[in-house]
C-alpha cells in the first residue's frame, strides 16, 4: 500500500503546515500525502478505513496505560530539566510535545524487536523498560551509555546524527538471516520463535544526512525488516524543517520503493496503529516502512539552546493546543474510561518517579578513568597497558604529595 | 587596539572578510538567526543576508561538498562544522576531494575552502563534543591547518585563511572562546604569516611547544617552573600544517630540551611528528629525549573524568622534570 492511497483526514493543520503542503503540491504537481489521524485535538475519535481496525484492538486499560506513560515521561522530562538547572546534569534534551509519537510507537513494538534511538527517545526507553534514571548517566557525564542494550533491546543513544540508521538496517538484515536459518532448521514439533523487526528513530534534521539515504537504499535492496521512524518536530536546533525538505518526508519513501506514511504525531492512537501496521509488515518480510510522525518540539532543543533567537511564541502556542496528553484525557473522560481518581493516581505516580530520579541522579557514581583504559579494547593492548602504568605511577606521585601535605598540616597543628 | 573574546574576534574577522570580499560566504548548521551554537556568527545574517550566511541542511558531506563546488565556481566559502566529533560525515569530502583537487587537476584548479571546527575538551560536554582530530587531517596532504590561541590571532587568522588559495581548516579552541585579549584590527603585526610559530616566552632550560587550548596551560606551567628556578621557553605553534620547524629547532638548539603538549592522544599525534623532526634536525643539541604530553589512547572520556585525561600544568611540569633529569 503506497502512502498516496492513505485516506485524507481532518487534521487541523492551521498555519505551520499549510505553506509546506502548498509548496509540496507545487513541486510534485499533485497533492502531498495526507496525514493519518484518529484522535483529533478535540478528543473525538475519527474513522479510518485501514487504521481504525488497529485502533479497535486497544481496550480501555491499554489507553489508560498510554496516558499514564505519556504523563510519566513528561514528568520525568520536567525533573531532568530541573536537575540540569541545578547543575546536576551537564545537558538535557527535552521531549515535551513528542510524548504521543514516542509512547505510541514504542508501545507498538514487541519485546523481540530491536530499537535504535537517537538521543531524545526517553519515552521510547520507558516503553522498553529502561530504568529512566539510567538515561541520566550520559547527561551527567558519567557514562557514554548507561544501560545494557541486550537487557531491553533498546540500543544506546547516538549523538552523531543519523549514524545509527545503517546499523538498524544491518541489524534487520541479521534478523532476516536468522529467520531463514531457523526456517531451514525447523522441526515440526518445535515451537516457532516470534518474528522480529527493527525500528530506528531519527529527526527531520537528521533526514538530510547521507547515512539516512544510504540506509534506505540498503533496506529496500535487501527488503530488510526495518521501520524508519522519523519524528518531524519541525526544528533541527534553529533550522526549520523546510530547509531539510520541500515535501512531506514520508513521500521520500516512494523513491526508495517502500511505503511512507505521515501520521499525526500528537495522536497516540494513530501513531500506535500506524506503527503496529508497519512493524507487522516488516516482521512478515513484506517491506520496510517509513513513518513520519508530524509533531512539535515544544521547548528548547536542549537546555543549552535559546529558541527565542529563531522562532516565535505564537507557533509554540498553536502546537500546545494540539497537546497529546490533553486530547487523550478528553477522550478517556468522554468515554467514561477514566475519572478524576485515575488522573490523581497518575499525578501521584509522576511525583514518585520524579523523587526517585532526583535521588538516583545524586547517587550516580563518577567512574574511575581506569575503566576507560579497560574498556577501550576487548582484548589486551600493549599501548593501553603502558599508558595505564604511566598513569598509575603519575597518580601515585600525587598520593605521596598528599600524604606529605597531611603530615605538614599535622606538624603545623602540633607546633 | 580593542579588547575582545576569541569568539568575538572570529566574528569580527568574518565580518571584515564579508565586507572586504563580495565572494566570501558562510555556510553551516544553525549559523543564521541563532548565530551558531557558540554565537560566532552572531548578527551576520542580518547584515549580509541569507545568500552570504547560509543556514544549511543538516548534512556535513553536503556542506563540504557544495562548498567545493562553490569554490570551483569562484566563491570563497567558510564552512562551520558544529563540533569536532561531527566533522566525520564530511571527512570523505575533505580528505578525498578538497585536499586533492589542486593536485588532481595538475595545478589548474584551486579550492579555497575554509572549514572552521570548534575543538577540544574541558567544557564538561557529552560524547563527540570534546575531540581533537587535527592529526587525522594533518596526515592528509593538500590541507592547511591553523589554530589560534588568542583573540588577536583569531581575528587575523580567519581572514588569512580566506585569503589563502589552499583549503584551510581552522581549529578553534572552544574552551577558550571566552578568553579575552587585545586585538589590533589595524595591523596583524607579527601575526602577518599564519603559518609561523610564535615564541611567547623566552627561556634557557627547556622548550614547551603547545597550540590552541593548551597554550595558556603551557604558559602557566612555565611560570610555575620559574618559581622552582627553571627557565622555560614557550612556543605557540599556531600552524599544525605546515609546522614551522625552523622556530622550534632554533629554540631547541638554545634550550636542549623539548616537551610537546596537545590534548589529542599522544599516539600518532602531532607531538610525534615534531619529536621526529627535531631529532633529525637538532639531535646533537638535545640533552634529553623529546617528551610528549597528550591524551591517552582511548575515546575521549566522559566529562566527569576529563580532568584526568586532559594535560594540565602538573602533567607538563612532570614531563619537564623528566627532561631536566637527563
Ligand atoms: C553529524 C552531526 N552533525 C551535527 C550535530 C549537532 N546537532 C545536534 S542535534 C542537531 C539538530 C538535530 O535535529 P533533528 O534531527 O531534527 O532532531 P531533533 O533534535 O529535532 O529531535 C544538531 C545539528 C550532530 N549531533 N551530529
Amino acid at each position: 500500500m503506497g502512502a498516496t492511497h492513505l485516506p485524507a483526514t481532518e487534521f487541523d493543520g492551521t498555519g505551520v503546515d499549510d505553506q509546506l503542503e502548498a509548496e509540496a503540491e507545487a513541486v510534485l504537481g499533485e497533492p502531498p500525502t495526507r496525514m493519518v489521524q484518529l484522535l483529533g485535538p478535540d478528543g473525538t475519535l475519527g474513522e479510518d478505513p485501514v487504521f481504525s481496525a488497529y485502533a479497535n484492538r486497544l481496550d480501555a486499560e491499554k489507553l489508560r496505560g498510554f496516558y499514564a506513560d505519556m504523563a510519566a515521561i513528561r514528568r520525568f522530562d520536567q525533573e531532568a530539566t530541573a536537575l540540569q538547572r541545578q547543575g546536576q546534569l551537564a545537558l538535557w534534551v527535552p521531549l515535551t510535545g513528542q510524548e504521543a509519537a514516542q509512547i505510541g510507537s514504542g508501545r507498538a513494538s514487541q519485546p523481540q524487536d530491536y530499537i535504535f534511538p537517537t538521543y531524545r527517545e526517553h519515552g521510547v526507553a520507558l516503553t522498553r523498560n529502561v530504568d529512566l534514571a539510567e538515561l541520566l548517566r550520559q547527561f551527567r557525564g558519567v557514562s557514554n551509555g548507561g544501560w545494557n542494550p541486550k537487557d531491553t533491546n533498546f540500543h544506546l543513544y547516538t549523538l552523531v546524527l543519523a549514524a545509527q540508521t545503517p546499523h538498524a538496517v544491518g541489524y534487520a538484515m541479521g534478523i532476516q538471516r536468522d529467520q531463514k536459518l531457523a526456517a531451514a532448521n525447523a522441526t515440526p514439533d518445535q515451537p516457532q520463535e516470534p518474528k522480529a523487526a527493527v525500528m530506528v528513530y531519527f529527526g527531520d534534521g537528521a533526514s538530510s544526512e547521507g547515512d539516512v539515504h544510504e540506509s534506505m537504499v540498503f533496506a529496500s535492496s535487501y527488503n530488510a525488516p526495518v521501520v524508519f521512524f522519523c519524528q518531524n518536530n519541525h526544528w533541527a536546533i534553529s533550522v526549520p524543517s523546510t530547509v531539510q525538505t520541500r515535501v512531506p518526508l514520508a513521500d521520500r519513501a516512494k523513491g526508495y520503493g517502500f511505503p511512507g506514511i505521515r501520521v499525526d504525531g500528537n495522536d497516540v492512537i494513530a501513531v500506535h496503529a500506524v506503527t503496529e501496521w508497519a512493524l507487522e509488515r516488516a516482521r512478515e518480510g513484506k517491506s520496510p516502512v517509513l513513518i513520519e510522525a508530524f509533531t512539535y518540539r515544544v521547548g528548547a532543543h536542549t537546555t543549552a539552546d535559546d529558541p527565542t533567537k529563531y522562532r516565535g511564541s505564537d507557533e509554540e502556542a498553536q502546537w500546545r493546543a494540539k497537546d497529546p496528553l490533553e486530547r487523550l484525557e478528553k477522550y478517556l473522560r468522554a468515554e467514561g474510561m477514566a475519572d478524576d481518581a485515575f488522573f490523581a493516581t497518575v499525578k501521584a505516580d509522576g511525583d514518585e518517579l520524579a523523587a526517585y530520579v532526583r535521588k538516583t541522579t545524586h547517587d550516580l557514581e563518577t567512574p574511575d578513568i581506569r575503566t576507560a583504559f579497560a574498556n577501550t579494547y576487548a582484548e589486551a593492548h600493549p599501548l593501553v597497558a603502558e599508558e595505564l602504568a604511566w598513569f598509575e605511577e603519575y597518580s601515585a606521585g600525587f598520593a605521596d604529595e598528599a600524604s606529605t601535605d597531611e603530615a605538614d598540616k599535622d606538624g603545623a597543628a602540633n607546633r | 587596539m580593542t579588547t575582545m573574546t576569541i569568539a568575538k574576534a572570529i566574528n569580527e574577522g568574518l565580518r571584515a572578510t564579508l565586507n572586504n570580499n563580495p565572494r566570501t560566504l558562510l555556510m553551516g548548521e544553525d549559523i543564521g538567526p541563532l548565530g551558531g551554537v557558540y554565537r560566532v556568527t552572531d548578527g551576520l545574517i542580518g547584515e549580509f543576508g541569507a545568500d552570504r550566511v547560509v543556514d544549511t541542511p543538516l548534512a556535513e558531506s553536503g556542506i563540504i561538498g557544495t562548498a567545493i563546488g562553490l569554490a570551483l565556481s569562484g566563491y570563497l566559502p567558510v564552512c562551520e562544522i558544529q563540533f569536532d566529533g561531527f566533522v566525520f560525515p564530511g571527512f570523505n569530502q575533505i580528505t578525498t576531494q578538497l585536499a586533492k583537487m589542486h593536485a588532481r587537476s595538475n595545478g589548474n584548479l584551486t579550492v579555497p575552502v575554509v572549514i572552521r571546527i570548534p575543538y577540544g575538551g574541558g567544557i564538561g560536554s557529552i560524547e563527540h563534543h570534546s575531540e581533537s582530530p587535527e592529526a587525522l587531517f594533518a596526515h592528509t596532504a593538500g590541507l592547511r591547518i591553523i589554530t589560534p590561541s588568542n583573540p588577536h590571532d583569531a581575528y587575523w587568522m580567519i581572514q588569512q585563511a580566506v585569503d589563502c588559495q589552499d583549503p584551510v581548516i581552522v581549529f578553534e579552541p572552544k574552551r577558550r572562546y571566552w578568553l579575552k585579549g587585545d586585538v589590533d584590527t589595524e595591523s596583524p603585526g607579527a601575526s602577518a604569516d599564519p603559518f609561523t610559530a610564535h615564541v611567547l616566552r623566552e627561556g634557557a632550560d627547556a622548550t614547551v611547544v603547545a597550540y590552541g587550548p593548551l597554550v595558556p596551560v603551557a604558559l602557566a606551567a612555565a611560570s610555575a617552573a620559574a618559581e622552582d628556578g627553571h627557565s622555560v621557553e614557550v612556543i605557540d605553534l599556531r600552524s599544525i600544517s605546515p609546522i614551522d620547524f625552523d622556530t622550534v629547532t632554533e629554540s631547541v638548539k638554545k634550550t636542549g630540551r623539548l616537551i610537546v603538549a596537545h590534548e589529542a592522544p599522544t599516539f600518532g599525534g602531532i607531538g610525534g611528528e615534531i619529536a621526529a623532526r627535531v631529532s633529525e634536525r637538532a639531535f646533537l643539541s638535545l640533552e634529553a629525549p623529546v617528551i610528549r604530553v597528550g591524551g591517552f589512547h582511548m575515546p575521549y572520556p566522559v566529562a566527569k573524568v576529563e580532568e584526568d585525561y586532559l594535560p594540565d600544568i602538573d602533567r607538563i611540569l612532570e614531563a619537564l622534570d623528566r627532561a631536566l633529569a637527563y
